[in-house]
């Protein structure tokens, strides 16, 4: 994709100005224009990724001219509308942190587990089918997840562990491994494809089995990939929102068990959005946590593409 | 000490259950759905407005506000998308730039739907002064979905073999007139497969248009792309949540329609891409 494209009417300065040429100038300008314009859009995602972050933090350092940082990042009370209102955001980063641990705990060994299934213990043709399961079950929008979680795992759980209320952090993880799990299932089941096939091969011909091949070469040999997949499930996770909000309950208290009802950081800028005014601390406090949220997803995703990268170069 | 072969026996068995695990709950969400969802569903319930604070009637408003979304965001972000996913594939040197650029699309396409809204709300309806409206959650959307383009059309370009466009040079045609004649016919199918998962991600997404243009109760269609709008995903969480005895059969009737049209769209999206596998192979 280098090579220099013929440049047609390349001397039609020098040359006396005839329609044709006329034509073939405003061909070439037309050409430029649109290359401009291909070019912007090419270096847009750098400027709106940027903006993201500024707007974030414009409206989020707003919420220190009345607050202290400290107390904000250690405060234990999350009281938006009392007064004095208190923006402690201990219980909304504990609520987040037990739902993201719950769900990663579940989402891990099976999202991999099926992805190992997929690349190297099924037949082809069960390959081929559930890879598109796959995206379809990538494909379901996080409000039904949390509709049918909210109707029918919440009640289950609540019976099974005899609870108050089946609105808790378990109900949430659950719901958000299944939502996270086609993301790890297709990047591992990518990286252990990408594995070449003479790794394989050459343990197959040592006498082998396909189960110590996969786990004694195919496996480590994709570990780098594997481990993207498993931080941009985790990247999926702790940016879900609607799901989280419907079934965790929300209670903005500190939880000390997965049988209790908690809040993430992204349900509380859900449900208080709505119904801030604008200019406010409220307000601004909930950017600040928008702006952590943000932080905390660019660095997960930063990883996991020097994984991936690194994965790419062993090739 | 069990032999490597039984031991491969357990193993992939265990992966087996594994793998059912994952799979089964979207056949038991699609079975859920459709058994409570489907005596719902009636040509009244498609094609009414709601009544009683949403606890009758029908849909219709958020039906199509729904699809007015998707139609505009697809509008926007597909020819940007494009342009980006050309410029990626044809014209981006291999230097620090370009890897930035594509560290920027990787970050984009992590960040949380609901940081999404917020910078919508932040730049779109307050900077720009959209207000809450459906030209806010066209550009919100947009920039929501705008990654899975690029990545699908960029991947598509990239396909198709230099040597096509090595004859093109050949034949004295420039760089631009090569990438619209030669490149990018080729490459449709993956763009347009591309355009409809962005439809699919757009048409379930609720987070982002919290609070860029989603009306909580609008009974009328919206008049200018300056008006709010009811969508299929918020009123499902509406109903669901905030307003207390709205009859399960309209929820489940609700989710039912919101399912099987991201579904319908992913399912369109998948064949167009299992027969273009099939008959293009370079």
């Amino acid at each position: 994709m280098k090579e220099k494209p013929p440049q047609v009417g390349a001397n039609a300065s020098v040359c006396p100005i005839t329609p044709r040429r006329l034509s073939v100038r405003l061909r070439l300008f037309k050409e430029r224009l649109i290359e401009v314009i291909i070019f912007i859009c090419g270096f847009l995602s750098i400027a709106i990724i940027s903006l993201i972050c500024l707007f974030l933090a414009k409206e989020a350092i707003s919420l220190f001219a009345t607050e202290n940082l400290l107390e904000v990042i250690t405060g234990t009370n999350w009281y938006p509308i009392s007064e004095p209102p208190k923006f402690g955001l201990v219980p909304l980063l504990l609520g987040s942190l037990f739902v993201t641990v719950g769900a990663a705990i579940i989402v891990i060994p099976l999202g991999v587990g099926t992805a190992i299934f997929i690349s190297e213990a099924a037949p082809n043709w069960l390959g081929e089918i559930l890879k598109p399961v796959v995206e379809v079950l990538a494909s379901v929008p996080s409000v039904v997840v949390g509709f049918v979680a909210l109707l029918i795992l919440g009640p289950t759980l609540k019976n099974i562990f005899d609870l108050p209320t089946g609105l808790t952090a378990l109900t949430g993880s659950i719901a958000l491994a299944f939502m996270a799990a086609p993301t790890v299932i297709s990047i591992s089941e990518d990286a252990l494809h990408a594995v070449p096939k003479s790794y394989r091969e050459a343990s197959l011909a040592l006498g082998a089995t396909k189960w110590q091949t996969a786990y004694r070469v195919t496996v480590p040999a994709a570990s780098s990939g594997i481990l993207a997949a498993v931080m941009l499930g985790i990247g999926r996770v702790i940016g879900e929102t609607m799901a989280v909000m419907m079934v965790t309950g929300n209670a903005a208290l500190i939880p000390y068990s997965f049988l209790q009802p908690v809040r993430t950081m992204t349900a509380t800028i859900a449900a208080e959005m709505g119904e801030v005014v604008r200019g406010t601390p409220h307000y601004y406090a909930l950017f600040f946590i928008g702006f952590v949220l943000f932080v905390i997803t660019f660095f997960i995703n930063i990883i996991a593409d020097i994984f991936l990268r690194k994965g790419r170069i062993l090739k | 000490m069990i032999s490597a072969r039984i031991s491969q026996k357990i193993a992939f068995a265990v992966l087996l259950v594994f793998t059912i695990i994952v799979l089964v709950p979207v056949i038991a969400i699609l079975g859920v759905l459709v058994k409570n969802g489907i005596s719902s569903i009636s040509w009244e319930f498609l094609s009414e407005m709601p009544r009683q604070g949403m606890r009758a009637g029908g849909i219709f408003p958020a039906i199509v506000g729904t699809l007015l979304l998707v139609v505009g965001t697809v509008l926007v972000a597909l020819p940007v998308g494009v342009c980006a996913a050309i410029y990626l594939s044809e014209y981006a040197p291999k230097n620090r730039l370009s890897r930035i650029v594509r560290l920027s699309i990787v970050n984009l396409a992590g960040v949380p739907s609901i940081v999404h809204g917020l910078f919508g709300l932040g730049l779109f309806v307050l900077f720009f002064g959209f207000g809450t409206s459906l030209l806010a959650g066209w550009l919100t959307l947009a920039v929501l979905i705008l990654p899975v383009i690029i990545t699908a059309a960029e991947e598509s370009l990239r396909a198709v073999p230099v040597e096509l466009r090595e004859a093109s040079y050949a034949l004295g045609a420039t760089k631009w007139q090569t990438v619209r004649k030669v490149v990018l016919p080729s490459a449709l199918p993956g763009i347009i497969t591309g355009a409809i998962l962005g439809i699919g991600r757009a048409a379930g997404e609720t987070a982002p248009i919290l609070f860029t243009v989603a009306a909580f109760y609008l009974p009328h269609l919206p008049g200018s792309i300056f008006d709010q709008v009811m969508a299929l995903p918020y009123h499902l969480y509406v109903i669901a949540t905030q307003v207390p005895n709205v009859p399960k059969e309209l929820q489940y009737g609700t989710a039912l329609v919101l399912m099987t049209l991201v579904f319908g769209v992913n399912l369109v999206a998948i064949v167009i891409r299992y027969f273009y596998l099939r008959t293009f192979r370079w």
